[in-house]
């Protein structure tokens, strides 16, 4: 053995528990195993955060820092916590570390400088717990408004309408009188402002203190030459009712004529604590709600989110891994997502560019033959909520039979495995096909998109940008192959990669994805065919109400639109808790826009809403 | 050459342009109700693009889909418990729901204190409801299912039996669900062994009574639940509820009444017929 030692050791390419032992020798004082059961990685002390993760990032080579998340011990430790996991580019496990603070007047340096992907995450951190983050040069709220009172992620924060800590509420059975709960809690009743809290100031405050330092302000005589064109300085605001900005966004652009000087985005419209919602469900009523996520690719949110939860069932007793058939199934209904969510996105992309509505209704016609059949195998066109704790809810049906009834007077009768061969063989290959001849070459759309929006390789990973945002700046990273998962190291398939990092690679890695997905897609249609009849769930349908095994898991696929995590805690009750202690959703799109202020930078007032488009954003993730 | 790719990209929109028209022409007329191009057209086959008419055109919905639950209950010309409730409020699926929208009252014997299973009471708040599928899945009776009724609007949303449907609202006969899911209903019955609740069933295995079972495919005709003859009912329990049954049918038995409330009557008059016939057995039982 020693003798294979003598090659020096490279850190930056050890596996992660070498690389924690390298750690924890550099730094003896400052990092300590994480020895609570259940959990992984290493507890940092906070006042030498900033070292151990310029080590991490420098010396370790985890220069990809996935998700960066707070969590609320309150009754356990009466701590508070940030959870980092930290990646290598090049694939493989996370080093997961961690720093605590008290709860009160919590702080943690901000990690900005080292990731400056953690800025949207250590803000929303800040809204939604209250850690105030040293050497943040942007720390204000981000989903919440300005004068709300108090950090609603806490555990000791109570929403309005609250009823109970935990789901199930003792009221529903078996004396449910029913009640609606504006009857009994009268809209304005709890509700409670800050005591120094003025109303009558509060627009012109928040207003103001987003637009400061956007340049306001500037003489313009002063500015230009004489021999230069004058402009003036304007802020704009673009949203958040705006067509081109796919949902209640905004957009606060300084414009110098019409060359974008700054760009902050700003979000929450759509913000419903989808995560405090989470920590009052027990684990399986989350699963309809992570459909309501990115609403345009829900098969592959409930994928996630089933993943995180089996990784901690596995490790208490009687859980058996879902069944072969079921990961088939997963997969092929993911992979049909992609392709969704991708001509979706292509087909809205098209729109904000000008194109309005030929390419995506050309898009979305296919895309409805798809939902069809997810609507006959799982209920919902939409809001699938199709995959359960160790499997899928149904198998597919043998046709995709639609019966008359009294509401609806139309018939259709298909044979679904002849629907699906068609589909994935000749319908949707020339669907990606034709969207490539139509959008292609088209030389408005190249002048339109090419060179704008730029993002450079070292840029995007710093930002923690993922999906077709990150491989469209020439690294192929991929969950499906960094950090496999379900049967995708079986398949054979390409991680799509394009290396220019303008609008038009992101167009263009997106059709590629397609194709690879088909290619996938074709190679699951003979497994569905062999596995046909065997058990699509390994678990027992009889348990409503599953108990989860003490501990932490991050569970993360790739999603169409960038890598979606689900960080989930398990705590509190010995036996295995039925809720969540915390559930956070890694959210791509909202990590995604970090880095829209950058690309932004120096292009046209036109062109941004080219680039919001080829990101492709879902205000249901970006705001949860 | 510049403008090659804008005409490619045009030879496209004109390719859909026909496409879409070809196929008006080639069933001109034939547009509306015509079942089979509308399967065509709506099937992996369509190139064209094509608009369902709502509302006077509508998609029938697969059978899975699913929209707001209803219940489950015996229908009306059941020869043991019609109007019966497949509910036994065991309190699952109020559990399982995610937005916590389902409220049961569940009834007492008012002697005895004890459950009694069926339902007092059942409330499902649709504005909440999240259309998830949850309780028809858990439902270990297949008492609660999903239905297809998509068209819930109404002008008020506040008040019980609005948009907080209760029992009445709530309460589909089983047929009902046979028709919109006939797999799916057909799957259960497999699973239960029989067609009808699996108490009753349970109850026939029991006592050795005939089962009525399912056919071998979900597309073998239907088989009612089997009458009994009416000598196989033990004599004490005829004698009992035998009694009250014509009791009641003997108050309740108005001159003149539409035929809408003819029919409602009879229904109630079934539904404690029956309840009252179970009831008797159930202290014939204790006693």
């Amino acid at each position: 053995m020693t003798d294979q030692m003598i090659a020096p050791v490279r850190p930056e390419t050890v596996d992660v528990d070498a690389a924690i032992g390298i750690l924890k020798e550099r730094f003896p004082d400052a990092v300590k195993d994480d020895t609570r059961e259940g959990y992984v990685g290493v507890v940092v002390e906070r006042s030498q955060l900033v070292e151990v993760a310029t080590a991490i990032r420098d010396e370790l080579g985890f220069d990809y820092l996935s998700s960066a998340t707070a969590v609320d011990y309150l009754g356990i430790e009466d701590s508070m916590e940030m959870v980092y996991h930290a990646y290598r580019i090049s694939g493989g496990k996370p080093l997961v570390f961690k720093a605590q603070t008290p709860r009160e007047n919590s702080s943690i340096p901000s990690l900005i400088d080292i990731w400056p992907g953690v800025d949207f995450q250590e803000r929303e951190a800040y809204d939604l717990y209250g850690i105030s983050f040293p050497g943040h040069p942007n720390q204000k709220r981000i989903l919440m408004w300005e004068g709300f009172n108090g950090h609603p992620m806490r555990k000791d924060w109570k929403e309005a309408y609250y009823e109970a800590e935990l789901k199930p509420f003792e009221s529903r059975w078996p004396k449910g009188y029913v009640r609606r709960s504006e009857e009994l809690n009268i809209f304005g009743k709890n509700v409670a402002y800050p005591a120094d809290f003025d109303l009558s100031r509060l627009s012109d405050d928040t207003e103001a203190s987003l637009y400061a330092g956007m340049g306001l302000g500037v003489d313009v005589e002063a500015l230009n030459s004489d021999e230069e064109l004058k402009t003036d300085r304007l802020v704009v605001n673009l949203g958040p009712h705006h067509p081109s900005t796919h949902g209640v966004f905004r957009m606060v652009v300084t414009l110098n004529g019409e060359t974008i000087e700054t760009l902050e985005p700003v979000m929450g419209y759509l913000h419903r604590n989808h995560e405090k919602i989470g920590e009052r469900n027990a684990w399986n009523h989350n699963m309809p709600f992570t459909d309501r996520l990115d609403y345009i690719s829900s098969m592959s949110n409930n994928l996630g989110y089933a993943l995180a939860v089996e990784q901690l069932m596995s490790r208490g007793m009687r859980y058996t891994p879902p069944t072969y058939r079921a990961e088939v199934i997963r997969v092929l209904m993911v992979e049909l997502t992609r392709i969704v969510n991708h001509l979706w996105a292509i087909g809205f992309l098209l729109n904000d560019l000008g194109a309005f509505f030929t390419p995506a209704l050309y898009a979305i016609a296919e895309r409805e033959k798809i939902l069809d059949f997810f609507e006959a195998t799982a209920g919902s066109r939409l809001m699938c909520n199709y995959m359960r704790f160790g499997g899928v809810f149904k198998d597919i049906p043998e046709r995709i039979r639609s019966t008359a009834n009294l509401l609806n007077d139309k018939v259709r009768d298909f044979e679904t495995t002849q629907y699906l061969t068609q589909l994935i063989t000749e319908t949707l290959p020339r669907a990606v096909d034709e969207l490539d001849t139509f959008l292609t070459d088209s030389e408005i759309i190249k002048t339109r998109t090419i060179g704008v929006g730029y993002l450079p390789t070292e840029t995007a990973i710093a930002y923690s940008a993922a999906g077709p945002l990150l491989r469209g700046s020439g690294v192929a990273y991929d969950v499906r192959r960094a950090e496999p998962y379900s049967i995708y190291p079986e398949l054979d398939f390409d991680v799509a990669v394009r290396y220019n990092g303008d609008i038009y690679d992101r167009y263009l890695l997106r059709i590629d994805e397609m194709r690879e997905s088909l290619r996938i897609l074709k190679q699951i249609l003979p497994r569905l065919e062999r596995t046909k009849g065997e058990s699509f769930f390994s678990g027992n349908k009889a348990v409503y109400m599953p108990r989860v095994a003490i501990g932490e898991a991050y569970g993360r696929v790739e999603n169409p639109k960038g890598e979606l995590g689900y960080y989930v805690v398990s705590q509190g009750d010995p036996k295995g808790p039925q809720n969540p202690w915390r559930y956070h959703v890694r959210a791509p799109s909202f990590i995604n826009l970090t880095v829209l202020g950058q690309m932004c930078k120096g292009q046209k007032v036109a062109d941004v809403v080219a680039i919001l488009g080829s990101i492709d954003i879902v205000l249901g993730e970006t705001d949860r | 050459m510049y403008g090659v790719g804008i005409l490619k990209g045009l030879g496209v929109t004109i390719r859909h342009f026909f496409n879409t028209y070809v196929e008006d022409l080639r069933y001109v007329g034939k547009k509306l109700n015509n079942t089979q191009e509308f399967e065509r057209r709506q099937g992996v086959d369509s190139t064209g693009l094509y608009t369902v008419q709502y509302p006077e055109e509508k998609i029938a919905v697969p059978e899975r889909f699913r929209f707001v639950p209803f219940l489950v209950v015996e229908d009306d010309d059941h020869p043991e418990r019609p109007g019966h409730d497949w509910c036994t409020s065991c309190g699952i699926c109020p559990k399982v729901c995610p937005p916590q929208c389902i409220w049961i009252v569940r009834s007492e014997d008012p002697v005895t204190k004890r459950p009694i299973p069926e339902p007092e009471a059942f409330f499902i708040d649709i504005d909440i409801c999240m259309n998830c599928g949850l309780c028809a899945e858990y439902c270990p009776f297949d008492a609660i299912k999903m239905d297809h009724d998509y068209e819930l609007a109404d002008y008020d949303r506040t008040g019980i039996g609005v948009h907080i449907h209760d029992k009445e609202k709530l309460s589909k006969p089983f047929s009902y669900w046979r028709k919109i899911a006939p797999t799916t209903a057909w799957e259960e019955a497999v699973d239960r062994g029989g067609w009808e609740h699996i108490d009753v069933i349970k109850q026939k295995q029991k006592s050795g009574a005939p089962i009525a079972k399912p056919g071998p495919t979900w597309d073998s005709p239907y088989v009612p639940p089997i009458v009994p003859v009416k000598e196989e009912a033990p004599a004490a329990e005829t004698a009992q509820a035998g009694g009250e049954a014509v009791g009641t049918a003997a108050e309740a038995a108005p001159v003149e009444m539409s035929a809408e409330d003819a029919a409602k009557e009879e229904r109630r008059k079934k539904r404690e017929a029956a309840l009252a016939r179970k009831h008797a057995k159930e202290q014939g039982g204790e006693g």
